[in-house]
């Protein structure tokens, strides 16, 4: 602001004298924006906000919108329901198909199990980790931190097409154990729930081990030191003390990992079979084979629907996380 | 108590094995002169000449990395400023929907991202007559929206380690709250910015299925090269491009954790020479 | 020690003359926040030159009323008026005020020299007259050789005087200092105790004081503001607030006392005589207070003006008997639990004046304890 530096209460270099304030904003254009409420702390706090509100929440109601939409051969491939004359909800040819047909439910139910189970056993494998990276000396635990983020920055895709070429019938695990004669014929591996659990478990795996050691690291040791000095065993102290001050870790790794393994598509596609049907991989080729736009929209609404609880967990989790930070 | 069980250490191993053995596998098998990828035919780097030899992998990938760019920058500064306002603003209207927005896309799943994207590029269109068409624009929108979740995560963590005296006692040097956050706490926060770009920068890059979605005809991102080539089954040439990310990300990775146990060490030689002076002159 | 000490001012008391302008006013302010109040109607009047202290335990909102006056907080209810101005509105970029901080808060990515010269570079000083004036402040700082140091390369010690200069240079009206000497040691501490005071004698700059340690509050202080629950339980000089408590928080607050609860026998203008169970005999002060007779009243009496015997002195009045169950040697002094014959036990220091092996008291002699009739004090409630 102009004003302050040629004031003429300034120029003495005394300091200011709060008179300032009494003085009118030196350019118009400042005080018509603070009018409007558009001080700087506003502008930080809308830009993000309608940025996010325009492009994140507003398309999930168009989703809505169009799930009650009829499918037509047209560009775009469905009509608005104003355009019918009606305000009649088109809820049997999406929702309904939703319903009555066994591809969607079968889906719906296969990627909630598969996520759940995957999730369980990123749990088993990870635990260990994060609590063996925790434990390990300062030195040693950054190393082993950027090992398990390192595969992280490395692309997701990539990382996908690399099991095929170790699950393939001519494979590599196939050709090792072949060649040490464990098996005489390849393990028929690629193109199963086996594959796509295994591949879930790959790609997902460090988003249950960074929280879970964020958590550990920061356990205080001498609460153990204080349980064995009380006359608790070890074992016992482990579940009753480090696994229980886990937990939020253990929710928040969960939620990293089950939410987006349900609507996961590029696993299930490349190393799923025909059967693997997951919820993610319905709806993308529904949309883009059948084009089918109102009934994907509906299983993307269905899909929001199952993931509200998980959702709510979740922010629960970053907002307590936010307090105890503060 | 650093002592391990054996249980633990085997696990331990057995993890890091398991999630490095598909890594190491794609760079072997990118030497590999055979076409069967898996059968080891002898060592050849021929793969490497085909991959830059091939025109719609590098048209798909200077695609790519414009939009990773832009989209990464665009991304950082609306994170910057999202993370900062859960942090600093406690109290506005709408602050829990804002939060719930921020940290929403970490976890919703892609297609759903990307279906909903659609859907609102195709409704603008109708009604406003932009977004024309699906393209570099909507996909970089799209790119900007969900890995300025990231961003936004990496500064809030950031900021909540940032000592807020630090900003308070500069307005009470006089400068005004913006001129604190460009003169203070941004420089200081520096680091935190550049790695969350490069957070972005790298999702952005590696995004297939949002892309797919928002992606018009006539372009190709990367991925959907890879993607589309892999769904027939392996190409030596994709293993070739993989080694190659593959090293350019660790040599990365070690670079900066280098440069940061440098930095560290340094200040720690600093802060023990002070304390050394300073005592020898009491 | 005492010898290095100069008393400024010491016959200039402004707060006693009915003529004198406040330069700060905090006229009934009050802060909530939520349920909570943590400033609850506070008035001072703080003058043109004093170092001011606001002494008080933790949560007791010193260090509120301290932001309040800086601009980071606003009063709920009440003004604050600085040189006569008004300073309700204005943030704390366009308040005559300058802030030390607990942290020190130093710019990290800014050298020394840089860090002083940040709050002249806001209000568009030319550079050159900055360079003059960082120079001169590191100066009276003693730094002048770590102006190009970054924060990190400086001890303890030495970031606090970065951030002394950098709210010094401003020369402000007000300069408001919270806690500065915490992170301080001991020895530390007491040097730059007194560099404080110098520094604010020859700039002449207002001074409040956040602090919880009464030792740093007695020996820096013009006055000290007693706080306690957000309220001010006393206000005066070190001496008032220690020789003359108003309550007993005050008196307990500041150094260790001895408290006997008594009734008043006779109270005139010149005398008055309290009669204790708790101490087990009659005590006399040698001024009259303003109450009447048999009220219930409490005295206090500090530990060090008491004297211990172990003859057996036979006094009408301020004289009591009892046995020592502990000795504590400090060194310079010994502080002595006396158990009273009347059950009650009170705390005696001493000096150590002799140097011998034998204490001349020891474990379970039976001492007698008498003091001058001007120690006591006697406090209503």
């Amino acid at each position: 602001m102009a004003s302050d530096s040629t004031s003429p209460l300034r120029a003495g270099g005394v300091g200011k004298t709060g008179i300032t304030r009494l003085m009118p904003f030196s350019t118009g254009l400042h005080a018509l924006l603070l009018k409007l409420g558009l001080s700087s702390r506003n502008c930080v706090i809308l830009v993000p906000y309608i940025w996010l509100t325009l492009f994140f929440l507003v398309p999930f109601f168009i989703v809505l919108k169009i799930s009650f939409a009829y499918m037509t051969i047209a560009q775009p491939p469905f009509t608005h329901f104003s355009e019918t004359g009606h305000l009649s909800l088109n809820i049997s040819d999406s929702y309904g198909r939703l319903i009555s047909d066994r591809l969607y439910i079968d889906s719906y139910l296969n990627a909630i199990k598969m996520a759940a189970i995957s999730t369980v056993l990123c749990l088993l494998l990870g635990y260990p980790m994060a609590y063996g990276m925790a434990r390990a000396k300062p030195s040693t635990r950054n190393i082993l931190l950027m090992l398990v983020i390192l595969p992280f920055w490395t692309s997701f895709l990539i990382r996908v097409y690399a099991w095929i070429g170790l699950l393939k019938n001519n494979g590599v695990i196939n050709n090792i154990l072949m060649a040490v004669g464990v098996i005489n014929e390849p393990l028929h591996m690629m193109n199963t729930n086996f594959a796509v659990y295994l591949g879930i478990l790959y790609s997902y795996l460090p988003f249950m081990i960074l929280p879970l050691y964020a958590n550990l690291e920061k356990m205080d040791l001498s609460l153990l030191e204080a349980a064995a000095d009380l006359g608790c065993k070890p074992l016992k102290a482990f579940f009753v003390i480090t696994v229980r001050l886990s937990l939020p870790g253990i929710v928040a790794g969960a939620m990293l990992v089950f939410i987006p393994a349900v609507g996961e598509y590029v696993i299930p596609e490349l190393l799923g079979g025909p059967s693997t049907q997951m919820i993610g991989r319905t709806l993308y080729n529904e949309f883009f084979s059948n084009r089918d736009w109102p009934t994907a929209s509906a299983v993307a609404i269905a899909i929001l629907i199952l993931l509200v609880v998980p959702l709510a967990i979740f922010q629960r989790y970053q907002d307590k996380q936010m307090e105890a930070a503060e | 108590m650093h002592r391990q069980s054996w249980f633990i250490l085997l696990l331990l191993t057995l993890g890091f094995v398991f999630l490095y053995a598909p890594i190491v596998s794609l760079v072997i098998f990118s030497f590999n002169s055979s076409k069967l990828v898996t059968v080891w035919g002898g060592f050849s780097t021929k793969w490497y000449g085909a991959l830059v030899q091939d025109q719609q992998i590098l048209d798909a990938a200077m695609f790519s990395l414009r939009i990773a760019a832009i989209s990464a920058t665009l991304a950082t500064i609306l994170g910057v400023m999202a993370g900062y306002v859960l942090v600093r603003f406690h109290k506005f209207r709408g602050r829990a929907t804002f939060s719930g927005m921020v940290t929403a896309p970490l976890v919703m799943p892609e297609v759903i991202t990307g279906i909903s994207l659609l859907l609102l590029f195709i409704s603008m269109e109708q009604l406003i007559g932009w977004p024309q068409g699906r393209g570099l624009t909507t996909i970089i929108i799209a790119h900007t929206t969900f890995t300025m979740s990231y961003s936004a995560v990496v500064m809030r963590s950031r900021f909540l380690t940032l000592d807020i005296s630090l900003e308070e006692a500069a307005m009470d040097l006089g400068a005004k709250p913006s001129k604190v956050f460009f003169v203070i706490t941004l420089p200081i926060v520096a680091p935190a910015v550049i790695s969350s770009w490069l957070l972005c920068f790298t999702i952005s890059l590696d995004d297939l299925v949002i892309t797919s979605f928002t992606n018009g005809p006539g372009t190709t991102t990367l991925p959907q090269v890879i993607f589309s080539k892999v769904r027939l089954g392996l190409d030596p040439k994709v293993n070739a491009l993989a080694t190659i990310i593959i090293s350019i990300v660790a040599v990365g990775v070690i670079i900066s954790s280098f440069y940061m146990r440098h930095k560290e060490r340094q200040r720690q030689r600093d802060e023990q020479m002070a304390i050394r002076a300073a005592s020898q002159m009491a | 020690m005492a010898a290095e000490k100069q008393k400024p001012q010491s016959t200039h008391t402004p707060w006693n003359d009915p003529q004198a302008v406040p330069y700060i006013r905090i006229e009934n302010v009050t802060k909530r926040f939520g349920d909570f109040t943590a400033v609850d109607n506070v008035s001072l009047n703080i003058y043109r030159g004093e170092l001011f202290s606001l002494l008080g335990g933790s949560g007791c909102g010193k260090t509120t009323l301290l932001r309040m006056l800086a601009g980071f907080e606003t009063p709920t209810t009440g003004k604050i008026y600085i040189d006569g101005v008004d300073m309700a509105g204005i943030p704390p970029y366009e308040r005559p005020t300058n802030m030390m901080f607990q942290s020190y808060a130093l710019f990290p990515h800014m050298t020394v020299e840089q860090n002083v010269a940040f709050g002249l570079k806001q209000d568009g000083v030319k550079d050159a007259e900055i360079k003059k004036r960082v120079a001169e402040i590191l100066e009276l700082v003693k730094l002048t050789q770590f102006a190009k140091r970054k924060p990190h390369q400086l001890s303890g010690g030495q970031r606090q005087r970065v951030a002394l200069a950098r709210s010094l240079v401003k020369q402000p009206k007000l300069l408001l200092l919270d806690e500065p000497l915490g992170a301080l040691d001991k020895k530390l501490r007491e040097a730059t105790q007194f560099e404080l005071m110098n520094i604010q004698d020859r700039l002449g700059i207002t001074f409040i004081v956040v602090t919880h340690d009464q030792e740093e509050a007695m020996t820096l202080s013009t006055r000290i503001g007693v706080m306690n629950a957000g309220e001010i339980a006393q206000v005066g000089t070190p001496q008032e607030i220690y020789e003359y408590p108003n309550n007993e928080m005050v008196a307990d607050f500041i150094g260790s006392v001895n408290l006997f609860e008594g009734k008043i026998v006779e109270d005139e203008p010149g005398h008055v005589l309290i009669n204790s169970a708790e101490a087990g005999g009659d005590i006399y002060i040698d001024h009259g207070i303003s109450s009447a007779p048999g009220a219930k009243v409490w005295v206090a009496l500090r530990p060090e003006k008491i004297h211990l015997s172990k003859e057996d002195i036979q006094q009408p009045n301020n004289c009591l008997k009892g046995v020592v169950k502990g000795i504590a040697y400090m060194g310079n002094l010994s502080i002595y639990l006396i158990q009273l014959d009347s059950g009650k036990q009170i705390k005696v220091t001493q000096q150590n004046q002799l140097r011998s092996a034998e204490q001349l008291i020891d474990w379970d002699d039976r001492v007698s304890l008498t003091f001058h009739p001007n120690s006591p004090v006697a406090l209503l409630g």
